[in-house]
């Protein structure tokens, strides 16, 4: 059977165990471009599309499941309110055509140092879970994306879900491309205050090989938030850009200059805390 | 581990499919199809479905777009096989043959179509536009059609077509409610 449809989740992970080398298909906008350049020549497709489990974004007490096939569109349409943050980075993800299509998990799947779903997910310490007929396993993002396109996904295993915890306090993510839609990224940043832990937190894409955070930029910006007021001085807020900066590690690409990514993520990261604070 | 660099293996034998396809309503049977097509290669070389163009076979230009189970999506990004049990709907299936939509008119009248390429992408994109908000503002016009790439117009006379239909069909509208 060249084509696997699977309706169920069991029957999807019992298809990856015959045959770890299948190739997951969600929506297809990675693998399909891949497949039409002949960088990819399928030879057994498991296709996800009609696995409901996967579709569901469930709240608990402790957060919020997104299973692995939720695309962007869902997320801007339908959980704005709940992933503040998430649905702000999914309206600079391609175009509609894009985000309706394109899913949280095939982000994650791609692992692309540029995934726009993914600083966002590192800066709420989010958790992939993943799937076989060995059972399953939880693992933070930054575990799971080991390097450029790389992951610590085992060959049988499906990501299922991602899991953030619930949190209190302003979000707010920023991209930067040569036009507003249908751009990779040159720098973004997603910053997520926890009021409750009184944590800054900061994830920024397309400066490193994985999508990092900024511990001491991170950690200074705590001290220097007035947590009741929800404020901070200017020079507070521009030491973060700074700090953000030093912390990237950029490559020179044809899309941007290292120097220029540095200096992107820089302001990005100063301009995201500034809204975070005025919201 | 997954390891996208690593130069992937593009020997062996091509592995062959047949399934059916709902499009426009209709069941199209696709036989001994290469598993790796678009549904945009299949619309366009198997079923004689020419409407939705390819000009970049990445996702970029808009000029594959069709409504699949109600989304737009890009037809070159979905895999044909995996279309199965989806219900598709091209540009061929939004007027009977031979007549237009109020959109494919209006963009006329507009003067909106100049070498037409990008045309019925536009036209697919703009009707779910407008059955999703049927009075948008310029902002949400020019979101919804920002993975649509036209090389020619510069977009002002598309943006011109798309608040005629809406003001026509406001205006049609008002005059069905009158007593
Ligand atoms: C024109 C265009 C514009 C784009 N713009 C952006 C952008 O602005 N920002 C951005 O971040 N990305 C962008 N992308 C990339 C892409 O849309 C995203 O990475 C998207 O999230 C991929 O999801 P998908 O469901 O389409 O994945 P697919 O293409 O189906 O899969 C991607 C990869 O992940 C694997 N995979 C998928 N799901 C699973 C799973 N559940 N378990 C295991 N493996 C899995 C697949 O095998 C494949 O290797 C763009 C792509 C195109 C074509
Ligand atoms: S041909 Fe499909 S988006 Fe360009
Ligand atoms: S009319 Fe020529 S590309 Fe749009």
């Amino acid at each position: 059977m060249p084509i696997a449809r699977p309706t169920s989740l069991d029957d999807a992970v019992a298809v990856l165990a015959d045959d770890p080398a299948a190739d997951v298909l969600a929506g297809g906008t990675d693998a399909m471009v891949e497949i039409s350049f002949d960088h990819r020549r399928p030879r057994h497709v498991l296709a996800l599309r009609r696995i409901d489990e996967l579709r569901q974004v469930t709240t608990t007490s402790l957060g919020v499941r997104i299973g692995a096939m939720v695309t962007y569109g869902q997320i801007e349409r339908d959980h704005a309110t709940l992933l503040p943050g998430l649905a702000m980075a999914s309206r600079t993800v391609g175009s509609p055509q894009i985000r309706n299509a394109g899913t949280i998990g095939g982000n994650l799947g791609t692992a692309s140092p540029a995934g726009d779903a993914l600083p966002w997910l590192l800066a709420m310490d989010a958790e992939v879970e993943l799937a076989s007929v060995r059972g399953t396993r939880r693992l933070p993002v930054a575990a799971f994306v080991t390097g450029p396109k790389r992951t610590a996904r085992a060959d049988d295993e499906l990501i299922v879900a991602v899991h953030v915890p619930a949190m209190e306090g302003p979000q707010h993510t920023a991209k930067l491309g040569p036009r507003n839609a249908m751009v990779i990224s040159v720098a973004c940043t997603a910053v997520v205050l926890d009021t409750a832990a009184r944590q800054v937190r900061i994830g920024m894409g397309a400066v490193g090989p994985t999508p990092l955070r900024a511990p001491d930029a991170e950690a200074a910006a705590a001290e220097a938030i007035d947590w009741d007021a929800l404020r901070a001085d200017g020079t507070a807020i521009a030491a973060f850009g700074q700090a953000c900066a030093a912390a990237a590690s950029p490559i020179d690409d044809h899309r941007s200059t290292a120097e220029y990514r540095r200096h992107a993520v820089g302001v990005l990261a100063s301009r995201s805390l500034t809204r975070c604070l005025a919201a | 581990m997954t390891d996208h660099d690593a130069t992937p293996d593009l020997t062996g034998p091509d592995l062959s499919e047949s399934y059916a396809l709902s499009i426009n309503g209709r069941d199209r049977e696709v036989a001994d199809a290469w598993l790796g097509e678009s549904l945009l290669y299949v619309l366009r070389e198997r079923l004689g479905l020419p409407g939705s163009k390819n000009a970049c076979e990445q996702g970029e230009c808009g000029s594959c777009s069709v409504m699949m189970d109600g989304l737009l999506v890009n037809s070159c990004c979905v895999l044909a096989a995996d279309a199965v049990d989806a219900d598709v709907r091209t540009v061929e299936g939004l007027a009977p043959d031979g007549t237009l939509t109020d959109v494919q008119q209006a963009f006329l009248d507009a003067g909106a179509v100049q070498c037409g390429f990008c045309i019925p992408g536009l036209i697919v994109s703009v009707h779910d536009l407008l059955d999703r908000a049927p009075q948008p503002d310029e902002l949400e016009v020019r979101e919804a059609i920002s993975g649509n790439l036209c090389r020619c117009t510069g977009y002002g006379r598309i943006l011109q077509a798309v608040q005629d239909v809406a003001a026509a069909r406001t205006a049609a509208d008002a005059q069905e409610d009158r007593p």
